[in-house]
């Protein structure tokens, strides 16, 4: 593999860059693995990658049903944040913000990861009063908060609707500074490549139609290109969890929605943060090269369609237009859905699947491109050692019949 | 867009119906005692099906609920029915 610097980058400018090496190969399976990683999204390739940098565990395959990060990996809107209320999800995805700011080192790949801040805005006296609890609740997590006012706000978005008979006047607002934006590609790309090199196989249009267990323990998988033996294996397979637990005889606390998302025509600068406003649930930022990425709620139907429907796009474009006025002739370049795995309280669920040999890491419903690291180092962690880390402990499945649940769709009132 | 047919009204703009439940669940006896296992499967447990559904859909403008079988990866509705006239 060729070492990513500015001296080969240089190098290889002279050199017409034919020197480059394939970022990953593309390897046959073998017979048999010491642990097999079902999905090839960003969760998937980053458990392969730390089972073998944390867990010395090289011998190991990604089985990936099409391309790498062509589910939710490719269809996100690349928003990286920690914002959460509850002391578990603090922890859990805090770590996950601290795994992300030490990723592009980490992998020699830059993910571009832009801290440019997050604000959720409050729209009256009473959001406020919630956006200082909010604040609260995350500082003595220790996660960085700040509570903004209306001019302070403005500052940050310039932009924002300022007409006194607005529907939803900004009081203020919560940021987050150590939120912001990734490349979502790169983070697929450069998780895989740094675990390709590690000794990982990444098996690409590789479908798991099957699990082969003896005397009830899962010891491999069937697929489409035959069967792998495996001593452990780990699904990070989002929206579709539930297809692959129904192949092992369970199933999850979970339904799958369609999740849309859009990016309008390249613009000059005018956003340089992620801006939510929770009484449209609309959020939008802007990406590197100019296009408003804008994102919302779930389309309300389960669906494994893959694209979204009319009255979402409505709902989330005329919630835009309401926070910008000046954005309402902007024109779309692209929509989009991924389908995500949204659980009952809004939680993952990372832990034993209940059948044994087979652990779960899914149900980030619609957060999953943020838990990208973290999700991959705790999965890693349960397979190499058959116990849980502390900090996925608290979103283990028995959460469930113990109602210990983590309410974070109640509780930091985000949109999902 | 999409046109769902309430079983009571006839056919109507996708946006006057609201998704309900899967169906086929049946509640637990509550008058026995249940294990936490059964009532959590019951309460939070989703067939999730990739493919053709059953689930149980109400209409908003006159409140019925009903049961719809659909595709849920092409969005293609194969009926709706009264949740009475369950066909067999």
């Amino acid at each position: 593999m060729t070492r990513y610097s500015a001296f080969t980058l240089f190098r290889e400018g002279l050199r017409g860059h034919k020197g480059w090496s394939k970022a990953w190969r593309s390897p046959e399976p073998k017979p048999e693995y010491d642990a097999i990683v079902i999905g090839g999204g960003g969760h998937g390739l980053a458990t392969a990658y730390y089972l073998a940098k944390n867990h010395k565990i090289t011998n190991v395959a990604v089985l990936e049903k099409g391309w790498l990060g062509g589910g939710n990996t490719g269809r996100n809107t690349t928003v990286i944040r920690s914002n959460y209320f509850y002391p578990e999800s603090a922890a859990l995805y805090d770590f996950g913000v601290k795994l992300y700011e030490g990723l592009s080192r980490d992998l020699n790949y830059n993910i571009m990861f832009s801290q440019r801040g997050m604000i959720v805005t409050a729209h009256s006296e009473h959001d406020m009063e919630m956006a200082a609890r909010q604040t609260n609740a995350m500082r003595l997590n220790g996660v960085d908060a700040e509570l903004l006012d209306r001019d302070q706000v403005l500052k940050r978005i310039p932009l924002a609707n300022t007409r006194p008979d607005c529907r939803h006047p900004i009081h203020g607002g919560v940021l987050q500074p150590r939120a912001g934006t990734g490349r979502h590609d790169a983070v697929a790309w450069g998780l895989a490549r740094a675990a390709d090199s590690r000794g990982v196989d990444i098996i690409q249009n590789c479908e798991v139609q099957g699990f082969i267990t003896e005397a009830g323990r899962c010891v491999g998988v069937e697929t489409s290109l035959g069967p792998i033996r495996a001593g452990v294996i780990g699904a990070a397979t989002a929206g579709h969890s539930s297809v692959i637990a129904q192949m092992a005889g369970l199933q999850l606390p979970i339904t799958s929605y369609a999740l849309q998302a859009f990016v309008s025509e390249p613009l000059k600068p005018v956003m340089d943060t992620v801006w939510l406003a929770p009484p449209f649930a609309t959020y939008f930022s802007q990406s590197d090269k100019g296009g408003l990425v804008i994102g919302g709620g779930l389309d309300r139907v389960p669906s494994y369609g893959q694209r979204g429907n009319l009255p979402m796009q409505e709902t989330v474009l005329a919630g835009l237009a309401e926070m910008v006025p000046a954005l309402a002739k902007v024109k779309l370049l692209r929509h989009w859905a991924g389908i995500v795995d949204v659980t009952p309280d809004s939680s993952p669920i990372i832990g034993p699947s209940g059948l044994d040999g087979l652990y779960l890491n899914c149900g980030w419903g619609t957060g999953g491109f943020k838990s990208i690291p973290v999700g991959g180092w705790l999965l890693a962690h349960l397979m190499a050692t058959g116990r849980h880390d502390p900090l996925s402990q608290p979103f283990d499945l028995t959460r469930f019949p113990t109602g210990r649940l983590i309410d974070e769709g109640a509780a930091s009132g985000i949109a999902h | 867009m999409q046109i769902f047919t309430c079983p009571f009204c006839g056919p109507r703009d996708e946006r006057e119906f609201h998704f309900a439940a899967e169906a086929g669940k049946t509640r637990p006896d509550t008058t026995r005692q249940i294990d936490p296992e059964t009532w959590a499967t019951y309460l939070h447990a989703q067939r999730n099906d990739k493919g053709r559904t059953r689930e149980v859909w109400m209409h908003l403008p006159c409140s019925e609920l009903f049961l719809m079988e659909r595709d849920s990866v092409t969005m293609e509705v194969f009926s709706t029915h009264p949740l009475r006239k369950e066909p067999q």
